[in-house]
Formats: structure tokens, sequence, C-alpha cells
């Protein structure tokens, strides 16, 4: 048994060297954001404020689904506002570091090579295992001295950061039994991430169905929170009770999980996980027979994740729409900073204008990326086999700008949807509040074609250099744009590089169709002339 | 018999590096023709200009009766490309491309899909990300021969298969000569050319060295023999055709030219031979030989200038 270990300290090392930038990277970021978000909440919140925020958590059972209400105290108010974020950003820091020096080194055939010397079949596992524990551990400890310098009581602090280590450990070990169970590590990753959101969702179905104290500050879950270790997290309550106690639970069940890949291990091949290899129509469906259809294929799981997550944040940028009323009225300055980018007085609708603007970004990000695939496919893909049938290059690069092009309208009305419909639920008035922000989404459609146009031309004229310069448009266009331009006080011409800058700004505003017809002409021209480049070019293939 | 290809004065430069420099080559109809070089001298670059995948400078190229690049989609209705390195989407399994090439090629013919599916054992539920090169390579070869196209271009099909799976390849490329099909097979090995080809063209620098049949050929090719005695050979370097000659004491190894072979054995017998070992020789042989030593330099100059 102990020889099967042999070798585990000197792979520690090598793990921790090879892991010198990326491992400190997420520790420090993790740290910083925990900085930043302790620094925005501290606000000198009166007895009155904090008993609102915390009934914000505790009253109504959606918003419980994100955070847990233990008290009208600050440190209460961060740990329910923050605790899931950091709890998800743990735990896939812990997933990515285990799988990457464990399943990934199979797949690369690294593990093949370190195998052959002289180190125990279980040394690589418990050297991550090692590693990402004592990263977990160093991250609770910056998190409690962050706390504490904040001027929060010092063992909660300390307690806090411990629930997130045990959090972050959880996920460690299920990552590593992930490991064993999945053919290829983007199944290990998967499988462990769908782990995660299961814990997630289990918790806050637990704090949903709880009961709230009579002050409605504190929810007591009911008995689902307890299955999750993102429940166990929360019912440490940082801050009201310490219950250190549950650390015990954490390391029990990583001892099980870490126990059960240990196990596994020995009883499968290197490179092949204990899971059958998924296997898949031996013939295609009609829909996939066409270049279009190829490409919803590729993309359509990058496009539904997109339509989920875009469509989670709508409903929490729909829900907390009341409370941001309610908030920006007390706080000086804000409904400055709202109607400077938003253009408008009503301070809600300079709220909606900012946030459908930093989607609108968002949302373009995934144009971006959906065009960069053309080039991908071109230089290390199957493109040239595509183009050697009887498909045009016009018809090829069409069948990507036709799905990107309507899987970003589509994002943005989702969004437009979500974010209305909540805030109508919130508000009242459910039907003039969505049919406002669709129309609030969809203007930015023309904006954001404008950038993917850029993206194609890129493609088409400089195939090598397409990811670079498509980036760069981004940057340019985000920098320029109505948020970080606006805040910089940019010279107006500058500004009006961005073609969000000319996005009506809705709602508030009327919607006119210059600016529009405008946007829609430009993203025309670039997509024209780019398709036009690309058929007058080498297709060009990087590895020969 | 008319020309599927014909090739003349062909020109394609990558920035400053010339990859093809005047190239010819011509293609019977209904004929195999190999398309033999060592990497990096212009093969693929070859075939990709035939697909429209490249614009060439200058030269001209009949292919089908059309122009490679003006009519490219007409003519790929009429063609089928198997790439030497098979690239494929990894979570698409195997007989959902074989279905989306032959369609996007203009049809495919389910009774032919399923004979080539078991001629090359390839399993086509799986996912292609899990496929090695050997089956990617498959994958590819089914898709193109599932199709009724009159040409095939297969720029060096082998390279990942296994013996037996290189069988069923010539098997299946004779099956589509008998149907009177055009095959243009590009290749390093020249095994694979020698069994199944009718005409080769060979390049290196971007230029045609050498057209013709197998046979016009054949003085280019040397077998290399190692032969021991039971008394010393003599008088070897007295045949034609007989070259680097070395003998030590009952040993004798030498190269003989192809059209050679019969005498300088019926030579050999009257020495008493114990044990006789041939090897054909193998193209790089082949091009050191006759082109200068200095191909394996030059083939890395090219390869930087095309990646």
């Amino acid at each position: 048994m102990s020889q099967a270990f042999t070798g585990t300290l000197a792979l520690t090392w090598v793990a921790i060297s090879r892991d010198r930038i990326q491992l400190p990277v997420w520790i420090l970021a993790v740290a910083a954001f925990m900085v930043a978000v302790v620094s925005i909440w501290n606000g000198d919140l009166s007895q009155e404020e904090l008993v609102s925020v915390a009934q914000f958590y505790g009253v109504q059972p959606a918003v419980r689904m994100f955070g847990l209400a233990s008290g009208a105290t600050l440190g209460a108010y961060i740990m329910s506002r923050g605790f899931v974020v950091f709890a998800v950003l743990v735990a896939v820091m812990s997933i990515l570091f285990v799988v990457r020096h464990t399943r990934q080194d199979e797949d690369t055939g690294r593990a093949e090579l370190i195998g052959s010397a002289s180190v125990g079949r279980h040394a690589n596992l418990a050297s991550a295992f090692i590693v990402v524990v004592g990263a977990n551990v160093l991250l609770a400890v910056l998190i409690g001295l962050i706390l504490t310098f904040k001027g929060l009581p010092v063992a909660s602090s300390f307690a806090a950061g411990a629930a997130f280590a045990g959090i972050g450990i959880f996920f460690a070990g299920l990552a590593g039994l992930a490991a064993q169970l999945a053919g290829t590590s983007r199944g290990a990753t998967g499988l462990a991430l769908a782990g995660l959101g299961l814990a997630f969702v289990v918790a806050g179905i637990g704090n949903i169905l709880g009961r709230v104290d009579e002050a409605g500050v504190r929810v007591v879950s009911a008995w689902p929170a307890w299955l999750s270790p993102v429940g166990w997290g929360q019912q440490m309550r940082a801050f009201e009770e310490d219950h250190w106690s549950l650390l015990g639970l954490f390391a029990f069940s990583f001892l099980v999980l870490a126990a059960g890949a240990v196990f596994l291990e020995t009883r499968r091949d290197t490179g092949k996980g204990l899971l059958p290899e998924r296997r898949g129509p031996s013939a295609a469906s009609p829909g996939l027979l066409s270049p279009v259809g190829l490409v919803w294929r590729l993309q359509r799981g990058v496009f539904l994740s997109w339509a989920v997550g875009v469509g989670l944040f709508g409903i929490v940028v729909g829900a907390v729409s009341a409370d941001l009323e309610a908030m920006l009225d007390e706080l000086e300055g804000f409904d400055e900073i709202f109607e400077r980018i938003g253009g408008t007085d009503v301070i809600v609708d300079a709220a909606f204008v900012t946030f459908m603007g930093i989607l609108a970004l968002v949302i373009t990000i995934y144009a971006v990326q959906g065009l960069l695939r053309m080039r991908a496919e071109e230089s290390d893909g199957p493109a040239e086999s595509v183009m050697a049938t009887a498909v045009s290059r016009r018809q090829w690069v069409t069948s990507y700008i036709l799905n990107i092009a309507l899987g970003t309208a589509a994002l943005f009305l989702i969004v437009g949807l979500t974010v209305g419909v909540t805030a109508g639920i919130v508000m009242g008035d459910v039907a003039a509040w969505a049919a406002d922000l669709v129309v609030a989404g969809l203007v930015h459609i023309p904006a954001a074609w404008v950038v993917a146009g850029a993206v194609v031309l890129a493609f088409g004229l400089f195939p090598r250099r397409t990811a670079l310069l498509a980036w760069m448009v981004f940057v340019i266009a985000a920098v320029t744009g109505p948020f970080i331009g606006a805040m910089l006080d940019l010279p107006e011409w500058i500004q009006n590089i961005s073609p969000f800058i000319h996005v009506p700004a809705v709602p508030g505003e009327s919607v006119t169709a210059a600016p529009i017809v405008g946007l829609l002409g430009m993203a025309v021209l670039l997509t024209g002339a780019g398709l036009l480049a690309f058929r007058r070019r080498d297709i060009d293939v990087t590895s020969v | 018999m008319t020309n599927a290809v014909s090739i003349s004065g062909l020109v394609k430069n990558f920035g400053s590096v010339r990859a093809l420099d005047g190239f010819d080559m011509t293609v019977l109809a209904g004929e195999v023709h190999g398309f033999l070089g060592p990497n990096g001298a212009g093969k693929s670059t070859t075939i990709r200009v035939l697909l429209g995948l490249l614009r060439r400078d200058a030269g001209e190229i009949d292919l089908l009766g059309g122009d490679p690049w003006r009519d490219a989609v007409a003519l790929h209705r009429r063609l089928a490309y198997v790439p030497d390195e098979v690239k494929l989407w990894p979570t698409l399994t195997g007989g959902e491309v074989i279905d989306l090439m032959g369609k996007l090629r203009g049809g495919l013919d389910p009774a032919r899909r399923a004979e080539m599916l078991d001629r090359f054992k390839l399993d086509p539920t799986k996912k292609c990300g899990t496929y090695s090169k050997g089956n990617r390579q498959k994958v590819a070869i089914v898709a193109a021969f599932s199709s009724d196209v009159e040409l095939f271009l297969l720029d060096e099909p082998t390279s990942g298969l296994d013996p037996l799976m290189v069988m069923a390849f010539r098997e299946t490329v004779t099956e589509a000569r008998r149907e009177g099909r055009t095959v243009v097979l590009s290749s390093h090995i020249f095994a694979d050319v020698e069994a199944l080809c009718d005409r080769i063209t060979i390049i290196r620098q971007g230029k045609t060295v050498q057209a013709g049949t197998l046979d016009e050929l054949r003085h280019l090719t040397r077998t290399l023999i190692e032969v021991e005695t039971e008394k010393a050979v003599e008088d070897l370097d007295k045949l034609p055709g007989v070259h680097a000659i070395q003998i030590e004491g009952l040993q004798a190894s030498f190269q003989v030219d192809s059209d050679e072979i019969d005498r300088v054995l019926r030579h050999l017998v009257q020495f008493g031979v114990k044990s006789l070992h041939s090897a054909p020789p193998s193209l790089e042989e082949l091009f050191m030989r006759h082109y200068g030593d200095d191909v394996s330099r030059q083939e890395a100059a090219e390869k930087r200038g095309t990646l």
C-alpha cells in the first residue's frame, strides 16, 4: 500500500513548480476580489439599514437562493451577499487544479512518462490533493486576515475563510473522483462542475424552503441545505454562531471522496475512465447535413450555456431592481454616476440602461468568440475538408455569420425578457416592464453586430492575426464606450468610435431609427468586405 | 484517353518562399496516378491548388475540364479529397461525419457506405475525439469512397494505417480504377505507389523531376543486395548497373539497377550463394542518389516556408 504512494513528495514539488503562476494568480485574484467586495460593502450602514438588507435576504424566498440571512450585522451581510460567489470561485479553482494535475496529465501522456519512473500508482493523485488542500488553507488564512483588517471580529473572520476552504477541499475530492470516472479531462471537469451546480441548487432549495424569524433577518434552512457542501458552508454561519464543528463534516467527506478516488484508481487503466465512452449515433440526423446545421451543432452547447448564464443574470438584475431603487435613493453621488452614464434622471431607468450596456458588452464576447471559431476550424480543423466539398466559401462563412448573428440577437432577447419579467414581478406591471426592457435589450443588437462585422473583416484580411485583432476591436469598443469612456471623461470624438455609444438609451430615451440604421449599415459593410476578402485569399492551414 | 488533370508551369509562392516552381503534371482519365516526392516537396500544395483552397500565382490548370479556382463548387461535386492529416470535429461521431461529408459533396451511396465501414473495421458510433490518427484517416477514406465521384485526390492516405488496412485501402483503389474512376495518390512510400499506380510524377523542390509509367522509371530504382558466398565474389565491377560495391572476405554488398538484377544473380551463383538479402530502395535513397544530397536541407527550408 505504502509503495503505491512512493514519490508523492517529489511530485508535490513538481506540481507546485508547474503551477507556480496559475495557482497563485487564482489565490490572489480571489483575495483581491474579497478586498474589493468588503471595501464596497463596508459603508457606514446604520443598524436600520443592516436590518433592511438582512430582511432582503430573509423575507423574499427567491432571493434566498443566493444567500442565507444570518442576522443584522455587517459580517453576516457580507456572508449572505457574497458567500455563493466566493464558494463557487474557490470550488472552481480546486476542481480545475485537481483535473489539471491528474486526468489532464493522462490525456497529454505526461502521466505515462512519470508513471514509468519509480513513483507509486497513487503518487500523482496524492500530490495533487496535498497541493490543493494547502492552497485552500492559504486562501482561508488570507480571507480571514482581509476580513479582520476590515475591523470584523477575528474568530468569525477566520471561520468565514475556513468555510470557503472547506468547500474548496470538498470539490477537490470530488474532482479527484471524477477524474477516475470520466474518459477525458474535459469530461472530468464537466462532471465535477455539474456536482458544484447541483450543490448550489440543493443548498438554495433548502434555504428557500426554510423559515424566517419574526424580525425577518435570520433564516433557518430546511433539511435539503444539509445535503450540500455549499449548504454546510452557509450553516457555519460565520459572524453569527461560528459553527467550527462543521469543518469536521468537510474533512470527513473529503477523506471519503479521496479514498474513493484512490480505490477507483487501482481498478482502472491509465488514460481510460471507468464510465464507458459515450457513444453517439452511427448516422447523421437530417438537421446536421448542411453547413448551417453543422455550425449550429458545433455551437449549440456554447449557445445554450450562454443562454442559461445571461438568463440567470437577467433574473438577478430584475429581482434586485426594487431594492436598487430604494438603495439608490439613499446613496448620495450614485445617482449622478448613473445619470451621466444612463443619460436619464429617472434613476431606475438609468440603472437599467447601465445594466443593459454592461450585458451588451458581455454578449458581444459571445459573438467574437463564436466567429473566432472560423479561424480555429481553418487553421487547425476540418474547414479545408468542408471547402473541398461542394460548399462555397461564401456559404461556409455565411453559415457562421448566420448562427452567431442570430444567437447574439437571441441572447439580447433573453436578457431583455428575464430582466423585464422579474422586474415586473417585483415592482408590478409585468407587461410594461417586459416590453420596455425587451426593447432595451434589442437596441444593442446592431452595435454587437458591428463588432462581429469587424471580426469577419479581420478574418478575411489577416487570417493569422484574427484573434488578436478581434479582441483589440472589442476592447476599443468597450473602453471608448458608454461606461469607461464616460467615466474617464474621454473626448467626445474618441467616445464616438465605439458602436455602443450610438445605441439609444432605452428605457428613458425613445428609440430613433437613424443610429440603428447607421449601425446596421456599418455591420453589413464590414461583414461584406470580410467575405469578399476571404473569397480571394488562400486557405491558411498552420500545421502541415 | 482524355486528361483528368493537366498542369503546366504551376507557380505558388508563400511570401518569399517558392513552394511550386513551374510544376507540370498530367493525369489521364481512368488511371491511378502516383504523386511522389519527399516531405515538403510541394505535394500537398499542389493538391490544395487543385482544390481551389490555394490560389496559383502562375500556370495553367485544367481539372475535369474546369478551372479549380473559378469553378470550385461545380468541380467539387465530381471529386473527393482525403487530406494528409485528417482533422475532425471531436463531438461528432465518425458516422455523422461520413454522412455530412457525403451530403455536402452531393450525396453518398448507403450500401457502399456500409460495405466500406465493414471493410475498414470502423466503428461509426464513436466520437471523433476518441479516434486515433489511423481511425480519423479511415473516416475520411470511407467518406470519400462512399461517394460517386470521377476523381479522388488522396494526400498520403495510408500514413496512419496498419498493414491490414493498407491492404483494404489498395483493394478499394483497385476497385475504383476498375469502375473507370481516376485516382491521384500522393505518397512518399514507394511500395504503395508501386502496388497501385499506372503512371507516376515525381516532384522535388516544387518542380517535376520525372514523369512516366513505372516501367519507364524502373531505371531509377536500385536494389540493395547483401550476399554471403562460399568463394569470394569477383568481377562484380565488370557487370553493368552495379554500384557501391563493398567486399569483405566472403561477404559482399552492392546496389544494382533494377533492370540488371537477373544478370547479376546469374553471376553470383558461380560463387556458391549461402545467404542472400535484398532490399528495395527507399524513395529517400533514390532522391539522394539522383538529385544530390541536399534533399533534407532543402526539405527543411521548404517546410519552414509553408508553416
